[in-house]
């Protein structure tokens, strides 16, 4: 592993990604969405509760004036679901790009290792999804600001969104290793992230072992846990081990791709 | 320097090289001709351990390319056919990625970027990016990067294509004085490139080895005689009859556009004899007017058709 090469090749990357205006683009999308969700969240809680004014049965009945529970864990399981979205357009790129191209060929007789380039461009990616998702920090600060949200979910929430980002771009990466064409490598990354997703609805259906399985490798399972407050070293390890996983395997891709 | 032995590389169940070998020696100018689709990209990619032979071994500098990449990738400076740059980059800082990326050290990096660019005849588009600099200029910047470090090595495909004459002319004065302290494989169509710089040829056709001489040798190899182009003033038909009876001439071809008193004709001899004395004496003795003697030799490009098309 050479750090000046990963450090080059990261620059470069952040260059095209800003100079390309497709960071710009999906920051600017995402916000606006996650933005929207907000809004309504919050103008929901603020009907209800005016209306729990009046009718105390309301508030008795249903969790619903506990900001937690009405805006605190929606918001987070709306905001993954537009990272779901967005993130495959941030890595399609990544690979693909520049086999297409031609570049990742004569990238690769310099002598760098290709666990460098793949770091190189994970880590630029990162950058710009943190670019994405710290600004959205705001809609938690209005609520401590507005009312008396708790704190920990909301810290232990963005640790999860950080954790599941970080495992949707080494799910891209991947993808984009796989190919040298951009849309493929999104549509097969779009996939893959939703049965990661949606396996946790089939839990119902299946034998209780199997269940426990499928709720372990489901990705939103664990931060739903995350996003509840619950700091659970479990969590934070099948992140990383699933991050790891798919680094490993588009090393593997880059190196027995023979084009 | 560099060693190839029995290498085969398959796309699929295309076999783009089958079992070629030859090896180079330190500050030899190797040219690679062949056909397209001959194989020369497919084996400058093994070289620079872009990808791996089927079977085979390729070392370069030592190192054989399959085990030790790293260490090939080191001593080379490779220009690859399509000329793959990244369009976002202007020219100065991508030429400073890439001397980074080559490990030289953070000093010697302005100096040395700046001075292959000039080299390279980049001064003028330095600073602009490189999506919006022409054909010629992405060739030039593609070689200034294979350049920068003062590799070794260089592999070079088709180092000309789309210069203009000018820059043609430069690139390959630029290339001869890189021999002698560097080994330099470049591919090429142009064949008189080939003659002008290279010490040796490869040819390769649908990816066997056909041959690997001096340019010298293998024209001598394939001409089995030599032939003069005469251009003399006085009647056709007397010249040519003429010209035939002279010794070792072999054959006497007249040319196509003659006039009623002078014509350009082709005169093929048997290798070894030199019939230019005795063609001037005969031209003298009846007077007419030499106004042209050249001659021909087996171009590169004869020898070229030969062998390719020998085969079939
Ligand atoms: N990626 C690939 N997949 C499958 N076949 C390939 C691939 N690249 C090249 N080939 C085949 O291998 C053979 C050799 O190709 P190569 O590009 O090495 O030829 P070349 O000598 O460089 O030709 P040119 O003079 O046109 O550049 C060709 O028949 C080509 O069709
Ligand atoms: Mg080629």
């Amino acid at each position: 592993m050479n750090i000046r090469s990963i450090g080059l090749i990261y620059r470069r990357e952040m260059g095209t990604y800003f100079s390309s205006y497709i960071a710009y683009v999906v920051i600017a999308m995402f916000l606006l969405v996650t933005g929207y969700f907000f809004y309504n969240l919050l103008a929901s809680f603020s009907v209800i509760s005016f209306q729990a004014q009046s009718n105390p049965m309301l508030e008795r009945q249903y969790n619903l004036l506990n900001i937690n529970e009405t805006v605190v864990r929606p918001l987070f399981g709306n905001i993954s679901i537009v990272m779901l979205l967005m993130t495959p357009l941030l890595t399609m790129r990544l690979i693909a790009e520049e086999r297409k191209s031609g570049t990742l060929e004569l990238l690769r007789s310099y002598p760098v290792s290709d666990i460098d380039i793949l770091l190189a461009k994970y880590f630029a990616c990162l950058t710009v999804f943190l670019a994405m998702i710290i600004p959205t920090i705001v809609y938690p600060v209005l609520l401590v600001i507005l009312g008396e949200p708790e704190i920990m979910p909301m810290v232990t929430g963005y640790l999860g969104l950080l954790l599941l980002g970080a495992t949707f771009i080494s799910i891209g990466l991947f993808t984009s290793s796989l190919t040298e064409n951009q849309i493929i490598a999104a549509a097969v990354s779009f996939g893959l992230l939703f049965c990661f997703w949606l396996l946790s609805y089939s839990i119902a259906f299946v034998s209780a072992d199997l269940g426990k399985f499928i709720g372990y490798i489901a990705l939103n399972e664990h931060l739903e846990s995350l996003a509840k407050g619950v700091l659970d070293s479990e969590d934070i390890i099948y992140y990383l081990g699933l991050i790891a996983l798919f680094i490993f395997l588009s090393l593997r891709s880059m190196e027995s791709r023979q084009w | 320097m560099i060693a190839v032995e029995n290498l085969i590389k398959d796309y699929g169940s295309h076999r783009a090289i089958d079992d070629v070998s030859f090896s180079m020696e330190k500050g030899e100018i190797l040219g690679f001709l062949g056909p397209n689709g001959a194989g020369k990209t497919t084996m400058m990619r093994i070289l620079t351990c872009c990808m791996p032979a089927t079977s085979g071994r390729a070392t370069v500098a030592g190192y054989d390319c399959f085990d030790e990449p790293l260490e090939v990738r080191r001593r080379i400076g490779y220009l690859p056919e399509r000329v793959p740059l990244y369009d976002d980059m202007r020219v100065s800082d991508y030429l400073e990625f890439v001397a980074g990326m080559k490990g030289m050290t953070a000093s010697s990096v302005p100096d040395s970027v700046r001075q292959v660019a000039e080299n390279c005849g980049l001064s003028d588009v330095y600073g602009r990016r490189i999506g919006a600099i022409s054909r010629g200029y992405r060739q030039r910047v593609g070689l200034a990067q294979a350049l920068v470090n003062d590799p070794e090595i260089l592999i070079l495909d088709e180092p000309t294509v789309g210069l203009d004459p000018g820059q043609i002319k430069e690139i390959r004065a630029l290339i001869k004085d890189l021999s002698g302290r560097h080994t330099i494989i470049l591919s090429t169509h142009i064949l008189p490139e080939v003659s002008l710089l290279c010490s040796k040829v490869v040819i390769i056709n649908q990816g066997k080895l056909v041959a690997m001489d001096t340019p010298e040798n293998l024209g001598a190899q394939v001409g089995g005689s030599s032939r003069l182009l005469l251009h003399i003033g006085g009647p056709p038909e007397q010249v040519e009859t003429a010209l035939g009876q002279v010794s070792g001439v072999t054959s006497v071809q007249r040319d196509g556009t003659s006039q009623v008193d002078e014509c350009r004709f082709f005169v093929d001899f048997d290798q070894g004899q030199n019939p230019r004395k005795d063609l001037q004496a005969l031209i003298a003795e009846n007077n007419w007017e030499l106004m042209e003697m050249r001659s021909i030799s087996a171009s590169l490009e004869d020898v070229f058709i030969k062998l390719v098309t020998r085969e079939d």
